[in-house]
């Protein structure tokens, strides 16, 4: 297919090298360097999408991160990507888009009749239509709204692409590659300050690449090249292009994501997609540039209406005419140059300018070109539905309020000017509240909050003579704070043509009988009549207003539309625009994928994987894990076909049997030492610790300083002022801040050092009568009988030419042994154990059998320590000193904690013998009770007992202690279960604690 | 994301550090007998300043010591960091 309109000799993009991609799936070709948008526009192409709420066709509007239209989603790696706006995306071999919001097609699209229905669809529609009933939501007006709503459709499939972030600090950050960029990056890096200049665009330049203007004798473009040249030879210098700079946080911290393979046909083997930068930078100069803002007239959204600076780029930069009859509708010089433009690709252009008599030189130029010119006129209303084919135009009265001789003239394109919006979301973004610039109508950065500056057209400064002198001096003020080298370049001579003179006329009235929509916000439908209606149903605030009506919302963020909201809203209510305010800008200031956000945190690298030295030895034996924390555990060993329930029971009963090994090397170690350890200790525990004598363990328990319990677990001396504390695997690195801060804040003068040596050791629990006989055997030469080794003793010993730690303390109310190696021979202390162990029918058991072992003993866990219980509710009430204070203490003294009905830990059988009871279920005296049935409380861990082949389980009810023998029932809405149970002892097995001490 | 001024390790971002609330309660004196006004106030109650406050932060990724912070609630802007044993300006 031919390109019509395309223009031979002029542009930049790449003649030589072709390039083919699919639209709505018709193949067109562009060149290298053409976007989606010049592409289509050369080939002809207008209409690429269905508008929000109405349905109208859609084409381009800007050439830019502002277009409001043309959002496409892309398939790209069979990958899809939606949002993509088409006039940022570059397109390259193979490329695949489509419009969205239509259906069947972006021709004849169903949804359209929306449009012929608009008066059911104003402003609030969705607030006012999707009320009651209430039943309705779930299954009518959630679906209808989810079908309606959105720029096409995220993929549900796993993002292959690798994403990357960088941290990156700089004395100057420079966000935008336009004229004061340019000069600001050039006069701080020749001042040795180290600068990162960052552009959106594929092409350095900004304004320059389009606007006919001489810098120190040159070209804009050319000067743009040399500079650039410049300054990537720099070794102090960074320069990024499509790299956009969307987000100003904190304490400088700015994030930019750069595009580094979107315009590739496939990622490159070494290089991710897109790569989020997080800068610290000293100094910011943003000088992010302006934004053309649109005229308001009858249908300004067809198809062909855009801004007259994309036009002019899409003739300079790509070489393609977005018409060949157009109209330049402007209240100031910017539409002129557009005009000259054109007429220098031999095309006649019309231009209305709404002034009445202006004059500068580039007016006087148009004038000497031959060009139309009509003052005093506006466009009324555009005519054509998928493309414009002629505008209603009229003479417009001085007070711009009557409209004469509306008369119809064919046109292709209505190429609109408004003046121009500096974009300040950066600025704002950073806390600098903005100022309301008279002389240009719009918005501009106050005083700098954080170590930022703004220049040329982001500040509201037209002239390119005063943005390059600002931004010189700017780029050196700023470097010369930091280099203090003092070496400033000269400022170049510049010469340019436009002034800056406009017409804050920016609305075309109504003409009489006509009630054509004219709208202020593209991308979401919003007209001027919206806004009235909102208005004149009270809404005053403009934060308001904007999510009443979704002015200024979506992904372009109203990068078009703000000001003319304003400015309508300030006309309505009879004020000035600065009293009317704008809405916030936040962050970000283009869209960004999930991806670049989440980088490479993604699958396993979500998190970090701990495992234990042994872990290979599970895997081998048919282990299947669980998560615990960030650690993979043993959960069961897998034997022949059996389910976690078989293996786990098979475990356990082992353990009681015979004997047993589980890797306890995930619980939390943490080395105490110092003279004043056991006082310290003796603070932090709730129970004694001055008499402790070298060589052997304790346990203890920990509480916040509002009495709940924080953490449990054994603590050995090793020394006279060593202890070797242990905490659960969940709240071991908790414990080790508690520690250091009463160490570092709280008492400062104990003489006490904490540190954590979880990685250090390798741990096995060995349990079961059989446990003495196997420890015998592994380690010959020592004392482990009851005498030598007793309960709660430590001793150091040697396994098989290998030091070990052997502590006799049990979880599994077993007689039971710890042995902690090195972590680095913790595999071959698995392995001896298991060798030795033989003879002993020693078997490996999981976390579900470790589970089992300790609900059936009435030992607490997690799951009764959850951050809600006191000592008293978990049955560790004895291990509460009276004499000696402690954190935490003071709290237990709070009546609802000395309460006589508190609930307390006991056990539940139930009277089936057979029914297990689901975790979470209420304890209730009378199922049948009225709703809500009073909860006398929860059950907190289940198991099957292996002792007495039945199912138990701990629950902490009200009273527990007085409960002890009642008939009750154990109820689970949620697996639908009532089961009448008995309430028992906690203690199920081994009441008295033989075991441990045999 | 705030650069905090760590004064054992110099500069570094926030996610190096676990914010740890108001730096100026202080924890009654063990032993002492104390009401239980007094005692709820140091367990929960909490001024909210809008402004300069002073706050502990954790270098959990970093150093490991407990460090001051004097913040503006509002701004984020940091005036001065202490050590935990040093004396507050």
């Amino acid at each position: 297919m031919s390109q019509d309109f395309r223009l031979n000799n002029v542009g930049m993009v790449n003649r030589e090298k072709k390039i083919s991609f699919k639209f709505n799936g018709k193949k067109y070709f562009g060149f290298e360097g053409d976007t989606i948008a010049s592409a289509l526009i050369a080939n002809g192409v207008h209409l690429v999408g269905r508008s929000f709420k109405y349905h109208r066709p859609r084409g381009f509007f800007g050439v830019g991160v502002d277009e409001p239209y043309a959002i496409l989603q892309l398939d790209r790696n069979n990958e899809r990507d939606p949002n993509i706006r088409a006039t940022e995306q570059e397109i390259f071999e193979g490329l695949e888009v489509k419009s969205v919001n239509c259906w069947p097609s972006v021709n004849f699209d169903i949804g359209a009749i929306n449009n012929f229905l608009k008066m059911f669809f104003p402003a609030g529609f969705y607030y006012k239509t999707f009320m009651w009933p209430p039943s309705f939501w779930y299954k009518i007006y959630e679906p209808f709204i989810r079908m309606a709503a959105g720029f096409g459709q995220a993929s549900i499939k796993h993002d292959k692409e690798r994403y990357e972030h960088k941290y990156e600090y700089c004395d100057l950050l420079i966000t935008g590659s336009g004229p004061s960029g340019l000069a600001s990056a050039y006069a701080a890096a020749k001042n040795g300050a180290r600068v990162i200049l960052a552009e959106d665009k594929p092409r350095f330049g900004g304004s320059l690449l389009t606007s006919d203007v001489n810098i120190g004798n040159q070209t804009g473009v050319e000067w743009t090249e040399k500079i650039i040249a410049e300054l990537k030879s720099m070794p102090n210098v960074t320069v990024k292009n499509r790299s956009q700079v969307f987000g100003y946080y904190d304490h400088n911290m700015l994030v930019m994501s750069e595009r580094i393979s979107d315009h590739l046909p496939k990622t490159q083997k070494y290089l991710p997609k897109q790569r989020l930068w997080y800068i610290r930078a000293n100094e910011v100069l943003i000088s992010s540039g302006s934004i053309e803002r649109p005229l308001v007239f009858g249908n300004n959204d067809t198809p062909g209406v855009m801004l007259s600076s994309a036009a002019k780029e899409y003739m300079k930069v790509y070489g393609v005419l977005v018409g060949k009859k157009p109209l330049i509708f402007t209240n100031n010089d910017s539409g002129y140059e557009t005009a000259i433009e054109f007429k220098k690709n031999r095309v006649d252009p019309i231009i209305l300018d709404t002034r009445s008599n202006p004059s500068s030189d580039i007016i006087t130029e148009a004038k000497s070109l031959n060009i139309e010119i009509k003052f005093s006129y506006v466009v009324v209303a555009a005519k054509g539905y998928k493309k414009v084919k002629s505008a209603d135009i009229a003479k417009i009265s001085d007070d711009k309020k009557e409209l004469f001789n509306i008369e119809n003239i064919e046109c292709d394109c209505i190429c609109v000017s408004g003046f121009w919006t500096p974009s300040i979301h950066l600025a704002s973004q950073s806390g600098n509240k903005s100022k309301f610039n008279e002389k240009i109508d719009a918005f501009v950065p106050d005083k700098s909050k954080q170590q930022e500056n703004t220049i040329g057209s982001a500040n509201g400064i037209f002239t390119l003579e005063e943005t390059i002198k600002d931004a010189f001096d700017k780029g050196f003020d700023v470097s010369n704070k930091l280099t203090e080298k003092n070496n400033k370049v000269s400022v170049p001579t510049v010469v340019e043509k436009k002034s800056t003179d406009h017409d804050k006329f920016w609305c075309v009235p109504l003409p009489k009988g006509k009630s054509y929509k004219r709208f202020l916000d593209f991308q979401n439908d919003v007209a001027v009549s919206d806004i009235e209606l909102a208005l004149r149903e009270g809404f005053r605030s403009i934060e308001h207003v904007k999510r009443y009506t979704t002015l200024g919302m979506a992904t372009d963020q109203g990068k078009t539309s703000n000001l003319n909201g304003l400015q309508l809203v300030s006309d309505i209510e009879n004020k000035v625009v600065p009293q009317v305010g704008h809405t916030t800008f936040r962050p970000p200031y283009t869209p960004v994928s999930i991806g670049a956000i989440v980088g490479r945190e993604v699958g396993k690298h979500s998190k970090p994987t701990r495992k234990s030295p042994m872990h290979s030895w599970h895997e081998k034996n048919n282990a299947v894990f669980v998560d615990a924390g960030v650690w993979l555990r043993p959960r069961y060993y897998k034997q022949g076909n059996e389910g976690l329930f078989e293996a786990s029971k098979r475990e356990a009963k082992n353990v009681r049997q015979n004997v047993g090994v589980c890797d306890v090397t995930t619980l939390g170690k943490i080395d105490v030492k110092g003279p004043d350890a056991a006082e310290f200790l003796n603070r932090v525990y709730t129970n004694a610790w001055l008499k402790l004598p070298v060589g052997k363990a304790r346990y203890g328990v920990m509480l916040r300083e509002d009495g709940i319990v924080m953490d449990d677990g054994t603590t050995t001396r090793i020394s006279e002022n060593h202890y070797h504390m242990t905490t659960t695997t969940a709240q071991a690195a908790n414990v080790l801040s508690h520690l250091e801060y009463y160490l570092q804040l709280v008492w400062p003068e104990l003489n006490v050092n904490v540190v954590s040596t979880t990685e250090q050791w390798a741990g096995a629990a060995i349990a079961g009568p059989n446990s003495r006989k196997l420890l015998m055997k592994l380690f010959p030469n020592l004392d482990v009988s009851n005498e030598g080794l007793p309960f709660m003793g430590y001793k150091e010993a040697d396994l098989f030419g290998v030091p070990a730690k052997i502590y006799r303390i049990s979880f599994s109310g077993e007689l039971a042994y710890e042995i902690n190696v090195e972590s680095d021979n913790g595999y071959f202390m698995w392995e001896k154990i298991m060798e030795v162990g033989q003879e002993f029918q020693i078997q490996p058991y999981g976390t579900e059998a470790l589970s089992t072992l300790r609900i059936e003993m009435g030992h607490v866990a997690g799951s009764e320590l959850d951050g809600r219980t006191i000592p008293y509710d978990a049955s560790l009430e004895g291990l509460v000193s009276k004499k000696k204070d402690f954190i935490g203490k003071r709290s237990l003294n709070r009546s609802a904690f000395t309460s006589t009905d508190r609930e307390k830990l006991v056990g539940v059988v139930p009277l089936d013998k057979t029914t297990s009871i689901p975790e979470g279920s209420y304890i209730v005296k009378d199922p049948k009770a009225k709703l809500p049935n009073p909860k006398l409380g929860h059950v907190s861990a289940s198991c099957w007992s292996v002792e007495y082949d039945n199912p138990f389980s701990l629950a902490i009810i009200k009273d527990g202690k007085n409960m002890i023998g009642q008939k009750l029932f154990a109820m689970s809405p949620l697996k639908n279960k009532t089961i009448p149970v008995e309430i028992v002892s906690s203690h199920y097995v081994d009441p008295e604690g033989k075991r441990v001490r045999s | 994301m705030l650069y905090i001024n760590c004064p054992h390790c110099g500069l570094r971002s926030q996610n190096e550090f676990a914010y740890g609330g108001d730096a100026t309660v202080k924890r009654p004196e063990l032993n002492k007998e104390i009401s239980d006004q007094e005692w709820d106030n140091f367990v929960y109650l909490r001024k909210s300043p809008r402004g300069k406050h002073l706050e502990l932060w954790h270098h959990v990724s970093g150093c490991r010591q407990w460090i001051k912070v004097e913040r503006d609630t509002s701004t984020h802007e940091i005036f001065k960091t202490y050590k935990a044993n040093e004396a507050i300006e």
